[in-house]
């Protein structure tokens, strides 16, 4: 599942990263985020929901955010 | 690339900057800045609205270099830690009349939500009204989100348009320092000044200029905002931001105890009326409009030290939010809410669920 949340302000990148492990359950959900807040923000619930959070950084800016659990 | 912790963006980091926040801001106090108004966005925008000229309320009138400073130290954060992100374009006009909205209604309370923490933490019982509007302001906009409202995406801007606000926060900045206050005279200068009242309630120039470079630089870092800590604790259960408001208010209140700034109580308290209902409401108006906008009025001046182009639309909007609201009369005095006060928070209210109404997702037949 893949959710891209660049250019969205607070709270919906954290919104929709939430639906979209809801929806998934389990497995890997993919969310783009285009700012350092919006990458911790997704980080931090996807933690706070026992999901694994891992970063990378796009090559024309903001990051990949791959949660899984 | 796995990218580097951010300290400041830690549960530990934001209560320490909240902490920051509250003690310097009742150190200004003592300083010379208003009782309880250490710093709060919404009255310091109303003092540069008129210090500007934008309003004429002789009492209001000073180009408060704390918030100047918050726009420029978070400025200087983003451009050292490499988050100077030129954007925008996601409902400019939109976010404009919010920021107006959001002032106007804040004027009805007489404080922005900084400001309900700091008037507690001096012991102003109306603050709780004040509260409790903001909670329920912020939580109608947390159903808005829910339904899935939105103001679209922003785009990606260039450096120099990114860096147009933070250049015309500059150019104040040179017009304070060019035109300080003079004894006793309500010009200087292009500057308007108060002789009485909270405008000219004022810390020495450094002493504000440096707590809001310093609390720009530290807001930008932890991405201290006090409606998102309301927000996110209502919508996801999330404390982060939220400790770091707590961090603020008991911060604030100790300090005030401390230097006997502590006084509680409903009657008398400064720059505050006593007309529950009005606290309330008006705080309901502000705290969607900061919803629906995505951050507290700090945040928006922190943001837009990022170039962030909308959060500055934003923070223009409240300015002359601020002049509508003084040259109107829907602004509150000690003695009570303006003569036009109710209308403003009903047109408010109307205009901000209409505008979250009409963004939010149409089903297509």
């Amino acid at each position: 599942m893949k959710v891209d949340a660049r250019g969205l302000s607070c709270p919906q990148p954290v919104l929709l990263a939430m639906q979209a492990m809801a929806d998934a359950g389990s497995g890997i959900v993919e969310v783009l985020v285009d700012t350092e807040a919006s990458r911790e923000n997704v980080m931090r619930a996807a933690q706070s929901k026992g999901w694994q959070a891992r970063a990378t950084d796009l090559p024309e800016g903001g990051f990949r955010l791959e949660l899984s659990r | 690339m796995q990218k580097q912790g951010n300290v400041f963006a830690t549960t530990q980091g934001i209560v320490v900057v909240g902490a920051i926040i509250g003690v310097v801001a009742a150190l200004l106090q003592k300083a010379g800045n208003p009782a309880n108004m250490g710093i709060c966005v919404a009255c310091f925008g109303r003092d540069v609205a008129g210090a500007l000229g934008l309003h004429r309320a002789e009492v209001v009138q000073y180009l408060r270099p704390e918030i100047l400073g918050f726009v420029l130290g978070s400025l200087a954060a983003a451009l050292l830690f490499r988050e100077f992100k030129p954007s925008g374009g996601s409902a400019p006009v939109t976010r404009f009349v919010l920021g107006m909205i959001a002032m106007i209604g804040a004027l009805v309370f007489l404080g922005c939500p900084w400001r309900v923490f700091l008037r507690l933490a001096g012991g102003d019982g109306n603050a709780l009204f004040g509260l409790a509007g903001l909670v329920v302001g912020v939580w109608i906009g947390t159903l808005f989100f829910k339904a899935g409202f939105s103001l679209g995406r922003a785009q990606s801007q260039s450096v120099a348009t990114g860096l147009v606000f933070p250049a015309v926060i500059l150019g104040l900045l040179v017009l304070r320092l060019l035109f300080p206050p003079l004894v006793d005279q309500i010009q200087s200068g292009v500057l308007w000044y108060s002789v009485k009242g909270p405008g000219a309630a004022r810390a020495p120039l450094f002493i504000s200029l440096g707590a809001g470079l310093v609390i720009g630089f530290l807001a930008q870092r932890s991405r201290f905002c006090t409606m998102g800590a309301i927000r996110d604790l209502l919508l996801f259960r999330q404390m982060f931001l939220f400790s770091g408001v707590v961090a603020l208010l008991v911060g604030a209140w100790v300090t005030n105890i401390v230097v006997d700034q502590f006084h509680p109580g409903f009657e008398g308290q400064p720059i505050a009326h006593t007309m529950g209902v009005w606290n309330f409401a008006g705080m309901v108006v502000a705290g969607l409009a900061f919803a629906l906008a995505g951050g507290c009025p700090g945040r928006q001046l922190f943001l837009s030290g990022e170039g962030n182009t909308d959060a500055a639309l934003f923070a223009l909007g409240m300015i002359v939010g601020a002049a509508v609201s003084h040259n109107f009369g829907l602004a509150s005095t000690p003695q009570g809410i303006g003569p036009h006060g109710v209308a403003a928070v009903v047109v408010g209210m109307v205009v901000l669920v209409l505008i979250g109404w009409f963004h939010l997702p149409r089903r297509h037949a």
